[in-house]
C-alpha cells in the first residue's frame, strides 16, 4: 500500500499534539491514583467541566478575543481547582479509609453528578472556541500542512511534563507526595498532616484535567458526553504506562494518539480500535504497565 | 456475609412473591408489566456480577461486555440465520462464556485495581469493534425489530419465558454458592493468602467463577433481546458495567439477594424519576453519596442487621 509521505507527516504530527492533550489529562489522573489510590472516574467530567469553562470565559466575557483564550487557558483550571477543592473537603476526604470499591464508587457518582450539572448551566447544545489570532491557520512543513494550533499543543505537552517533573522533584510539597504515595502512615508519623496532602494532590490533578479540558477546546466542539470518552481513553493510558507513573503516561499517551492517527490514515473505519489494540498487546506482554508503578 | 440455610419461613415468603408475580400480568397495564420484566432481566445481570464481585471478591469492572455478548450473538443469529431459535439462545450465553474465559484468563493473572483496568480495557476493544462494525453489527445504530419465535412474541409471554428463567438461574447460582466451590471462592475472598497455603488453586478457582458469572451474564442478555427485540453498543459500554456494579453495592453485595433488590431500585428510579426530570442521574448520584456514607452495606445488609442481629452475630463469630 502506497502512503502518501506528507500525510503521514501531518498525521503524525496531529497524533502527537492529540497525545499531549491526552498526557496531561493522564498525568493528572496519574498524580491522583498515585498519591491516593483511587481511580477517579470524575476525572473526565473535570476535564469537560474546564472546556465548558474555557468556553464561558473565553466567548461569552470576551467575546471571542485573543486574549479571552489566554484569560481561560488559566483560569479554567482554577474553576476545577475550585470545584476539586470543595468536593474533597467536604465530601471525599471522609472515605478514605474505605474500600477501593466504594471509592471507585463515589468518584463514579461524582461523574453522574457533574455530568447533570454540567447540563443544567451550559445546556445540551455543541459548543465551540475559537483559537487566538497567533494560532490560527497552518504553516508549511515536510510538504504537508500542519494547523498551528497543534504545534502549540506539542510545545505546551513538553511544558507541562519538565514542570510536574520540577514539582514532584524539587520541590517539598510534591516529595511529600511522593512520600505519601509509598507510605502514608510514615508520613502521618513524621508529623504532616496527611488530609491536607491528599487534598492538594487531589486539587493538582483534578487542575491538570481542567487545563486539558481548555486546552481541547478550540480543537473540538464541546459538548455533553466528552467525559465518557476522555476517561477510559484515560484509564487505558494510565495503565499501560503503570498506576502513578507520570512518565508511564506520557509514553501511554503518544502510543495511544499514534497509533489512533495511523489507524485514520490506514482504516477510517476501524481508527478507534487501533489504540484500544495497541492496549491490550501492551498489558499482554507487560500486565503491569510500561514502566514501574509507584505502589 | 450472610448465606443463611434457607428456613421455612422465608420459603414461604419466596414462594409467595413468585405467586404474586405469577398472577401479576393480566392485571397490571402492560407499561408495568415491562417494567418488572426488565427489573428480572437487569437482577440476573446483577445476581451474576455479584458471584464474582461480592462472594469473590473479584473486581470485575466491565460486566456489561458479557451481557452485551451474549445480547449480539443471540440477535445476530436470529436476524441474520434461519437456525431454530433454541441454537442461538444456547449459543448467547456460551459465546459470553467463551469471551468470559478469554478475557478472565489474561485478567486473573493480576489482582484488584489491575484486574479492573485490565477487564476495562479488554472489555473497550471489544465494545470498540461492536460500535465500528456496521456491516455486521450494524454499528452505533444497533439491531433492531429481531424476530421471535410465537411462544414469546407477546409481552405477557415474554414475561412469564424471563420469569421461570429467572427463577431456574437463581436456584443455580444458590446452589452453585452452596457447592463446596461457592465455599471455597467466599474462603478465597476472605484470606486468599491462606488458600494458596491449604493448597487452594486460586487463580483456576477465580477464573471458574469469572466464566460460570460469565455465562449467567449471557443469559441475560438472551432474555433482554426476548424482551426489546434490539440490541445496541451502550450494552457493552463501561457505564452501564458501573453501573451493575452499583445495583450490587446498592442492594448489598454479602447478601445473596441483595443485588436484585438493588437492580430493581435501579430500574424503578430510572423509569420513574425519568418521567418527572430529564436528570435522573443526578439524583441516582446524590443517593449513591448518600449510600455509600451512611448504609455502606447497601440495603439488604442494613434490613438484615436489623431483623435478624443473630445472622450478623453468626458472621462475626466466622470471620474470626
Amino acid at each position: 500500500m502506497e502512503i502518501d509521505l506528507a500525510a503521514l507527516a501531518s498525521q503524525l504530527v496531529v497524533g502527537i499534539s492529540r497525545a499531549m492533550i491526552l498526557f496531561i489529562v493522564c498525568a493528572g489522573l496519574s498524580f491522583v491514583l498515585g498519591v491516593l489510590r483511587v481511580p477517579n472516574i470524575a476525572h473526565g467530567s473535570l476535564y469537560m467541566i474546564g472546556a465548558f469553562s474555557a468556553y464561558s470565559i473565553a466567548m461569552r466575557l470576551f467575546g471571542g478575543s485573543s486574549a479571552g483564550f489566554w484569560l481561560a487557558l488559566i483560569l479554567a483550571p482554577l474553576v476545577v481547582a475550585l470545584v476539586s477543592l470543595v468536593t474533597e473537603r467536604v465530601l471525599f476526604c471522609h472515605l478514605y479509609e474505605r474500600e477501593h470499591l466504594m471509592l471507585l464508587l463515589f468518584t463514579f457518582a461524582l461523574m453522574l453528578i457533574f455530568g447533570d450539572l454540567v447540563k443544567i448551566i451550559w445546556g445540551a447544545e455543541y459548543r465551540s472556541v475559537s483559537a487566538p489570532d497567533l494560532l490560527r491557520g497552518s504553516v508549511s512543513m515536510f510538504g504537508a500542512s500542519i494547523p498551528r494550533y497543534n504545534l502549540f499543543l506539542l510545545i505546551i505537552g513538553p511544558l507541562v511534563a519538565i514542570g510536574l517533573w520540577l514539582f514532584t522533584n524539587k520541590t517539598k510539597m510534591g516529595k511529600i507526595s511522593r512520600a505519601a504515595a509509598v507510605d502514608r502512615e510514615m508520613v502521618g508519623l513524621i508529623g504532616i498532616n496527611v488530609s491536607w496532602v491528599f487534598a492538594a494532590a487531589f486539587v493538582i490533578g483534578c487542575c491538570l484535567a481542567g487545563l486539558g479540558g481548555s486546552l481541547v477546546a478550540p480543537t473540538v466542539s464541546v459538548t455533553l458526553g466528552m467525559d465518557h470518552t476522555i476517561i477510559i481513553e484515560a484509564f487505558l493510558i494510565v495503565t499501560i504506562g503503570g498506576l502513578g507513573n507520570m512518565w508511564g503516561a506520557l509514553v501511554g499517551s503518544l502510543i495511544f494518539g499514534v497509533t489512533h492517527s495511523f489507524g485514520v490514515l490506514l482504516w477510517p473505519q476501524f481508527a478507534i480500535v487501533f489504540p484500544y489494540a495497541a492496549v491490550v498487546i501492551v498489558l499482554l506482554l507487560r500486565p503491569r504497565g510500561l514502566l514501574k508503578s509507584v505502589w | 456475609m450472610f448465606r443463611g440455610i434457607i428456613d421455612l419461613k422465608s420459603l414461604w415468603a419466596i414462594g409467595a412473591i413468585f405467586f404474586i408475580l405469577l398472577i401479576l400480568p393480566p392485571i397490571l397495564p402492560r407499561f408495568y408489566t415491562y417494567i418488572l420484566a426488565l427489573i428480572f432481566v437487569t437482577s440476573l445481570l446483577a445476581m451474576s456480577l455479584n458471584l464474582v464481585l461480592g462472594h469473590g471478591m473479584i473486581f470485575q469492572f466491565h460486566h456489561g461486555v458479557f451481557y452485551g455478548v451474549g445480547a449480539y450473538t443471540v440477535a445476530l443469529m436470529l436476524a441474520k440465520t434461519s437456525l431454530p431459535i433454541w441454537v442461538g439462545f444456547v449459543a448467547g450465553p456460551v459465546a459470553a462464556a467463551v469471551v468470559g474465559l478469554l478475557i478472565g484468563w489474561f485478567c486473573v493473572r493480576l489482582t484488584r485495581l489491575y484486574f479492573g483496568m485490565l477487564q476495562i480495557s479488554l472489555g473497550s476493544l471489544i465494545w470498540a469493534i461492536v460500535f465500528r462494525w456496521y456491516s455486521f453489527t450494524g454499528g452505533d445504530d444497533g439491531i433492531h425489530g429481531i424476530p421471535m419465535p410465537p411462544f414469546i412474541s407477546s409481552l405477557n409471554s415474554a414475561y412469564y419465558f424471563i420469569l421461570i428463567v429467572l427463577v431456574i438461574c437463581m436456584i443455580a447460582l444458590y446452589l452453585i454458592l452452596k457447592s463446596p466451590f461457592g465455599s471455597t471462592l467466599e474462603a478465597i475472598r476472605d484470606n486468599p493468602q491462606r488458600c494458596e497455603a491449604v493448597g487452594v488453586n486460586v487463580r483456576r478457582h477465580q477464573l471458574m467463577a469469572i466464566v460460570i458469572a460469565t455465562f449467567f451474564a449471557g443469559i441475560a442478555g438472551v432474555l433482554f433481546v426476548v424482551l426489546e427485540r434490539s440490541v445496541f453498543p451502550d450494552l457493552l459500554f463501561w457505564v452501564l458495567s458501573l453501573e451493575i456494579c452499583i445495583m450490587c453495592l446498592l442492594g448489598g453485595w454479602f447478601t445473596f439477594a441483595g443485588p436484585m433488590l438493588g437492580a430493581a431500585i435501579m430500574v424503578a428510579l430510572r423509569t420513574f424519576v425519568g418521567i418527572f426530570t430529564e436528570y435522573w442521574t443526578l439524583i441516582l448520584g446524590v443517593i449513591l453519596i448518600l449510600l455509600i456514607f451512611f448504609l455502606p452495606e447497601g440495603v439488604m445488609g442494613y434490613f438484615l442487621e436489623i431483623f435478624k442481629p443473630q445472622a450478623k452475630e453468626g458472621a462475626e463469630r466466622r470471620g474470626e
